[in-house]
Order: structure tokens, then C-alpha cells, then sequence
């Protein structure tokens, strides 16, 4: 009785746990569509050629590049190293592969939905910010210790 | 709200066939490459989603709410911050395919501080750390992920002052 009990219980766990990730399916489908989309149009040639040149404006340049596009973190260090290459600042690229992980605009609709409008604006916002900030402070203690 | 983020999904998603159909009609060869990113994407992200609902049935059979509430809750403190960031850290996939289980857990009591951290230490891969020193050094990465760590401690304090309730 325990047992069928427990299987019961286990079965109930899972039901609702497939239930609810099928409710996020669609939002969850769509969002990787988008990102077949960014991966299709955006070329590493489109995103070098949006930098300057001028340091602080690179960084910012970076961080809404990086919060923009998404994909694998793997895909965004091969970028950011071509960027390296191509006479972009470290910061620059740091504030770019910063933003490609901690900021979605991608996922916004789908963050929103689950964890609340407010949680993922801000939470963005803040992510997008710290992008910049944790670049520049990365490169200036870069410095100081090499 | 099931049902809401259903219905919200639905007319995303018609929303993003819709520019897939328009796209299609300007350039297919375009939209024919993006349909085979999407086609690997989603065979990179199977696996994920398998642990995904493996964990959210998990923690619906073991996680009570005075669980979570102990663990993650308000009252939390340090351990709190430091599961959220440890599990952020460990976590793998794509951020997306974790918002149905912070949904959860912050149903059970997870503070929302707690879900900040662990969505910003979602970023810092320790599997992908050799190929981020290969590209930047291992001094760039040292520094990189400490001063991630610590943003995300600030973001969660940050967003916790903002929020005071869930939204």
C-alpha cells in the first residue's frame, strides 16, 4: 500500500513536471526559431564591422551586440576572438562575451512569461549595465597585474 | 497562469512563423539554413530538456515548500547564495530551458534574489573554461569569472531592493 503510494506520489511529480515544461513549449520553440534566424543573417563580418574603434563607445557597442545575439557562450568567444584579431578593444570584446551570456532579448518574451515582466527588465537591465562594468573593471585589473 | 503562458506562447510563436513565412518569401535559401540551425539546436538541447523535467518531477516529489523555504527562502542567508551560485555555475544548457523550474521553485518559496544568481552564474561554464583561456588567457579568465561571481551577488541584492514581490 506504502508502495503504490509512493509510485502514485513519483507519477504525480512527473505528470506535472511534463505538464508544465509543455506549457512552456511553445514560447521555448519560438525562442530557439529567433535564434536560427540571428545565426542565419548576423555574420562575424556584419558585427566587426559595427565597431569604431573609440574604447568606451566599443564597450557599449559590445554589451548591446552581446545582449542582442545569442547562441553557445563557445560561439561568442570565437567571435570575440576574431574581434581581438581585427584591432577591437579587450574590453570591447569582454563587455561582448559578458552580455552574450548574462543578457537575452532573445529570451525576453519567454522570461517575462515565466518569471515576471518586472524580474526580466530588471534583470536584464542590470545584467546589461554590469556587462560594461565587469569589462572595463576586468581589463583595468588586467593591466595592473600584467 | 498555465493557461496565460500556454496562450502568450501560442501567439509568439505564430508571431515568429509568420516572419519565418514573410523571410521565405524574400530569400528560402536563408530560411532553409535557419531551419537546419534550428533542427541542431534543438539535438543539442534534447538532453537538456530530459534533465529539465527529470529535475522539475524531482523536486516536485521531494521539494516541499518548507524545504525550498529553508534552503532558498528569505531566511537562507549565505547558504542560500551560495547553492544559488554553485547550481548556476553547474547547471547546463541554455538559460531559456530553466525558466520553467525557477517558476516552480519560486512557487515553493525561492527567493527571487536566489533565481537572479543562478541565471547570472548560468554564464560562468567550467567545462568551456579551456577554450575561453585558450582564446583570452588564464589571467583574463581568473579575473573574468571572480568578478562574475560577485556581480551576480550584487544583481540579486540589486533585484531583490527593486522587487520587493514577485511580479
Amino acid at each position: 500500500m506504502k508502495n503504490r503510494d509512493r509510485r502514485e506520489r513519483v507519477a504525480v511529480a512527473f505528470y506535472k513536471a511534463l505538464k508544465n515544461f509543455g506549457t512552456a513549449l511553445p514560447i521555448l520553440l519560438g525562442v530557439v526559431l529567433l535564434i536560427g534566424l540571428f545565426k542565419t543573417y548576423v555574420t562575424i563580418d556584419m558585427i566587426t564591422y559595427v565597431f569604431t574603434g573609440e574604447p568606451f563607445r566599443d564597450t557599449l557597442i559590445g554589451s548591446i551586440l552581446g545582449s542582442i545575439l545569442t547562441g553557445n557562450p563557445i560561439t561568442s568567444y570565437i567571435i570575440g576572438g576574431e574581434l581581438l584579431k581585427d584591432g577591437v578593444s579587450l574590453s570591447a570584446v569582454t563587455a561582448f562575451i559578458v552580455a552574450w551570456v548574462t543578457v537575452g532579448v532573445t529570451q525576453l518574451p519567454a522570461e517575462a512569461l515565466f518569471l515576471g515582466k518586472k524580474f526580466a527588465l530588471t534583470r536584464n537591465l542590470l545584467s546589461f549595465i554590469f556587462a560594461i562594468i565587469v569589462s572595463i573593471a576586468t581589463v583595468l585589473t588586467l593591466e595592473v597585474i600584467t | 497562469m498555465g493557461d496565460k503562458t500556454l496562450l502568450y506562447g501560442f501567439y509568439f510563436l505564430f508571431f515568429v512563423i509568420i516572419l519565418y513565412l514573410l523571410l521565405f518569401l524574400l530569400n528560402p535559401d536563408k530560411i532553409y539554413k535557419s531551419i537546419h540551425v534550428v533542427r541542431n539546436i534543438v539535438i543539442q538541447l534534447l538532453p537538456v530538456i530530459f534533465l529539465v523535467i527529470f529535475l522539475m518531477g524531482v523536486s516536485n516529489y521531494f521539494l516541499k515548500p518548507k524545504t525550498v523555504m529553508k534552503h532558498l527562502g528569505e531566511k537562507s542567508g549565505v547558504r542560500g547564495w551560495i547553492i544559488a551560485v554553485s547550481f548556476g555555475i553547474l547547471s547546463h544548457g541554455s538559460m531559456y530551458l530553466w525558466y520553467p523550474l525557477m517558476k516552480d521553485l519560486r512557487e515553493h518559496g525561492m527567493r527571487t534574489g536566489l533565481i537572479a544568481v543562478f541565471l547570472y552564474n548560468r554564464a560562468v561554464k567550467i567545462p568551456l573554461l579551456p577554450l575561453m583561456i585558450y582564446y583570452f588567457g588564464i589571467v583574463f579568465v581568473i579575473i573574468l569569472t571572480i568578478y562574475m561571481i560577485l556581480t551576480s551577488l550584487v544583481i540579486g541584492k540589486t533585484i531583490e531592493m527593486i522587487i520587493k514581490t514577485p511580479s
